[in-house]
């Protein structure tokens, strides 16, 4: 028996959420202190997972596999590739950065942090999944928190109506999802949901075609793709900031990679048929989120929609089924969801401060909160492709991989670069510079010691893909050639 | 009929229904003995009572290999009849702890009785196997029900929901024992197994046949309160003390279930294209009335009322799958079911003795009043909208797969449509009882400690058979198996 290094990365969340329903509520100290050890331990595993994967021999590595419901075929199967693996890191690094930004929260904080640990099980679950069924099981569980977490602890505006819309949202394309794989299964007749057996079942054209759409758009929906991207930033801006890290930082990731995981790798056939469509779709995103975020006033719904300008272009990745665009869509993944986590987290600290959102209204930052308009200034840079940061490395490829199969489309996306910048750029220059508005002149205290970490993080992860991409990006590449080893060709 | 080869194998095949009886007539017994301020324990009695049956009737009354077909062909002791028997023996058991905490009950034996003899008749209506067993069988469960349902002689919607029961139920019943009547007379046999016999070599009419399926089925659909029978529950679920509520809608329901199952697999081959497309329509009614009118309740007893339709929609969908697969899932279905409803009646019961109130409103602030019993209620409320890890998870996924399977795609799709529905009304509930304060926030509610007991119960075991579902459906699966 191997050490079930996955199992304790999936399941220290749960454990501790579990647990800390057990503390006295009012012991606020002691449950953000459990809290915390938990997402360390978390991080800590995925990080020692994400290093001690043996690049070399590539493929599904610290598998696991116990019969779960062997009626159906159906067993507890996790291991992790170059696709997923960071993914599963990233999940580390949100939730442990989470945690650290959540130490404020003071209206019932044991249920806050038990309700985001369920959510981590069910995102790490995902992530590590190789049964289809387990995919299902944990993909739900990943979604429900979110409702509570969004309605009780999210921004009183909108919350409630946020709240609903996303759960409903995410479960309708969940269940579709769910009757696209169960025709798999019964289709494929071999009694199992192994996706690893389910990627032979050699499905037929046609069946392919009828299901691919289900599955993909069913789990896009998750992935934020037009014309079903507005539960995202409705419930990015209501949600309370550890909570939309996690959303638009992990949870998109969700969706995507099990549009990928399952729609892509299981029925590549179909995926080939629907290509187009998805590519025009995720056109619109990138160029249309980007438009959109570029006329908010709201800061935070500058960043909601610009997650969803970004999720088009890991979903370009996608439908360009070639090396370069799987690749890049792979390290957008990260790389976008750890930009983003840094984006929430500098604008629930600049709100918490000012108790608005609103860009006019904002002013002169920077010399008030320095490391906090740096960081959002990394993240711009990232967000705008920029080289030397992350975000170079996973669109580069994209858009190589893209003028491959449709310059068109290529030259269409890059536009949203130059708005991207513009956007960027204006937040930048309203909120951190200019004149501080004297309604807050001595009223902005600074930030404390583990806000401080949580900033430090996140930036320096993303600086250190951008200057050592070989961190990250042959890692990638192996899981994105083995996703083509089944769609064949390219 | 003839009772010559009499066993005492037999005696062991109707066990748990003699222990019933003895049980019944126990309770009463000591309810006479008794005075009235000291008769507080007869609740935990009849609960321990049923226990004592339950782990009886798993240990010696197990379906043997032999013909099941049991005194003269009356009864059939097989799996499916084993497997309903525990479940509505532990319904009942938790119902009788649900019931303890309620002053006008609580002290009164022949409620107790009265719930004793409506569980027997459930067990064998989930065993008959003969029309004139089964309609007595269902009566021996209706009539009890009728009492119980408007116990509370001093309240209004209590005697409401007692006769309103009684007058829908005595109609459907009438309805029913004229279809029988017309089996009879088209077949001359009244053993299930045997008619079905008769009726694939006598060739008749489909049209006559289909005819007296329906008059059959009115009644069949009333006990499982499945569209357009439905329209007594939620008058009668809102008016009926909570734990009869409780029982009606999970043990009564099951137990309408497992004739239905029965019945169809038996007696109605010969049609099965056009019973299984009434089935069809009827899940596909079923499901969509009650979730939509589920939508506008704002009195928890009738939102669960409507969502208890709902969910008899769900079940009848593995029935029109028609498979092995499709009646196990019901029967781990319904099973399940019955857990997570006991649990979020529990709940009701728990606070609207502390509250005094039914309404949804007045959930506001229950977070913070008792946290544990709204994580009860997330729980229960999660579970019955289909979220993992709980039970309500994969009952639903067997349900859907079985229909898939069986090349039931559109049905499957209106399930999963109408989940959604009922999420949606599941998460108002909660976000009731977890966003919105109260006045009383600070008064904090008590749960006593036979609510804490069967919460904690039904809790775990909706969590634990969510996670672990392989050995239960397992299990159903047998169950199935024995009807094909």
């Amino acid at each position: 028996m191997t050490f079930p290094l996955l199992s304790i990365i999936v399941f220290t969340p749960i454990t501790f959420g579990v647990l800390l329903l057990f503390f006295p509520a009012e012991n606020h100290r002691a449950i953000r202190v459990t809290a915390l050890i938990g997402a360390t331990i978390a991080l800590g595993a995925s990080v020692f997972a994400y290093f001690s994967y043996d690049q070399a021999a590539a493929g599904y590595q610290f598998i696991e596999k116990v019969p779960w419901i062997p009626t159906f075929g159906i067993s507890y199967h996790v291991g992790v590739d170059g696709m997923n693996l960071p993914l599963v890191l990233l999940t580390g690094v949100v939730m442990f950065t989470g945690v650290l930004i959540s130490w404020g929260i003071d209206d019932r904080p044991r249920d806050f942090f038990a309700f985001l640990f369920i959510l981590a099980t069910g995102v790490f679950g995902v992530f590590a999944s190789l049964d289809l069924f387990q995919l299902f099981f944990f993909y739900e569980i990943a979604v429900f928190p979110m409702y509570l977490l969004i309605a009780i602890w999210g921004w009183k505006v909108t919350r409630e109506y946020a709240a609903m819309k996303l759960t409903l949202y995410l479960f309708v394309g969940s269940v579709i999802a769910l009757i696209g794989g169960l025709a798999m299964y019964f289709a494929a007749g071999m009694n199992s949901f192994d996706m690893l057996e389910l990627e032979s079942a050699g499905f037929s054209t046609v069946f392919q075609k009828i299901w691919f759409p289900f599955v993909f758009f069913g789990f896009a929906v998750l992935g934020g793709i037009f014309p079903v991207h507005n539960w995202s930033p409705d419930g990015h801006v209501a949600a309370p900031t550890a909570v939309s890290m996690f959303h638009a930082g992990v949870l998109m990731k969700l969706g995507a990679f099990a549009s990928l995981r399952v729609g892509i790798m299981l029925l590549p056939e179909g995926a080939k048929f629907w290509a187009p469509l998805i590519l025009a779709l995720a056109t619109v995103n990138v160029v249309y989120g980007a438009f959109i975020a570029s006329v908010q006033t709201d800061f935070k719904y500058v960043i909601g929609f610009s997650s969803v300008s970004h999720m088009g272009l890991v979903l370009l990745g996608f439908a360009t089924l070639n090396l370069d665009g799987m690749t890049g869509a792979g390290i957008q993944m990260f790389s976008h969801g750890v930009m983003t986590a840094l984006f929430f987290a500098v604008v629930g600290m600049v709100y918490d401060r000012a108790h608005t959102r609103e860009i006019p209204r904002l002013g002169g930052f920077a010399k008030l909160m320095p490391l906090v308009a740096v960081a959002f200034i990394i993240g711009g840079l990232v967000s705008m492709g920029m080289p030397g940061f992350s975000g170079f490395i996973a669109e580069f490829p994209i858009f190589m991989g893209l003028w491959q199969t449709q310059p068109i489309v290529a030259i269409i996306a890059a536009i949203s670069i130059v708005i991207t910048a513009g956007y960027i750029m204006r937040v930048v220059g309203r909120v951190f510079f200019g004149e501080l508005p004297a309604e807050f002149e001595g009223k902005i205290t600074p930030i404390n010691n583990l806000d401080r970490l949580a900033l430090v993080v996140l930036a320096a992860i993303l600086i250190l893909i951008g200057v050592y991409p070989s961190i990250m990006a042959p890692l990638v590449e192996s899981g994105a050639e083995a996703v083509l080893a089944l769609v064949g060709g390219a | 009929m003839s009772f010559s080869n009499f066993e005492p194998a037999t005696i062991l095949a109707i066990l748990p229904e003699i222990l019933l009886l003895g049980l019944a007539i126990i309770i009463l017994l000591v309810d006479l003995l008794f005075k009235r301020s000291e008769k507080s324990f007869l609740g935990w009695l009849t609960a321990i009572g049923l226990t004592v049956i339950l782990v009886v009737t798993l240990a010696y009354s197990r379906p043997t290999g032999e013909d099941p077909l049991i005194l003269g062909g009356m009864l059939r002791h097989d799996w499916p009849a084993y497997t309903f028997n525990i479940v509505l023996i532990f319904a009942a058991a938790i119902t009788a702890i649900l019931s303890v905490g309620i002053p006008e009950i609580a002290d009164r034996g022949e409620y107790f009785a009265l719930l004793v003899v409506a569980t027997m008749g459930m067990n064998l209506m989930a065993a008959s196997a003969d029309l004139v067993m089964l309609f007595l069988a269902i009566e021996t469960t209706s009539i009890p029900l009728y009492i119980l349902a408007g116990f509370l002689k001093g309240d209004n919607k209590s005697t409401e929901s007692g006769l309103k029961y009684f007058l829908f139920g005595a109609v459907t019943s009438a309805v029913m024992l004229y279809g029988f009547s017309l089996l009879y007379g088209l077949t001359g046999e009244t053993n299930i197994y045997r008619l079905a016999e008769a009726m694939r070599v006598g060739e008749l009419s489909p049209l006559l046949l289909g005819g007296t399926a329906l008059l059959v089925l009115v009644g069949f659909a009333f006990k499982i309160s499945a569209a357009p029978f439905h329209f007594w529950s939620p008058d009668v679920y809102e008016g009926a003390p909570t734990p009869i509520t409780a029982f009606i809608s999970t043990a009564s329901k099951a137990a309408g279930f497992a004739v239905l199952i029965r019945f169809m697999l038996a007696v109605f081959p010969a049609i099965e294209a056009e019973w299984t497309w009434i089935l069809a329509i009827m899940a596909t009614l079923t499901m969509t009335i009650g979730n939509i009118l589920a939508l506008a309740q704002t009195n928890i007893k009738r939102l669960l009322a409507y969502s208890s339709v709902a969910h008899a929609g769900y079940a009848l969908i593995g029935l029109v799958a028609l498979s092995t697969l499709g009646t196990a899932s019901v029967v781990f279905y319904l099973a399940t079911y019955i857990l997570t409803n006991l649990a979020a009646f529990a709940v009701v019961i728990v606070f609207a003795r502390a509250a005094g109130s039914e309404e949804i409103a007045n959930y506001a602030g229950l977070s913070r009043r008792s946290p544990y019993l709204s994580l009860a209620f997330l729980i229960a409320m999660l579970s019955l909208g289909g979220m993992p890890p709980l039970v309500g998870f994969v009952a639903k996924f067997y349900v859907f797969a079985a229909a898939v399977q069986s090349g039931w795609i559109w049905l499957a799709f209106v399930g999963v449509l109408n989940a959604i529905i009922g999420l949606y009304y599941y998460l108002t509930v909660l976000k009731v009882v977890y966003l919105y304060r109260s006045e009383e926030d600070d008064n904090l509610i008590p749960v006593p400690r036979s609510y804490a007991f069967a919460l904690a119960l039904c809790s775990l075991a909706i969590i634990l058979i969510g996670t672990l579902s392989a050995p239960w459906f397992n299990w159903a699966m047998n169950a199935a198996q024995s009807l094909f």
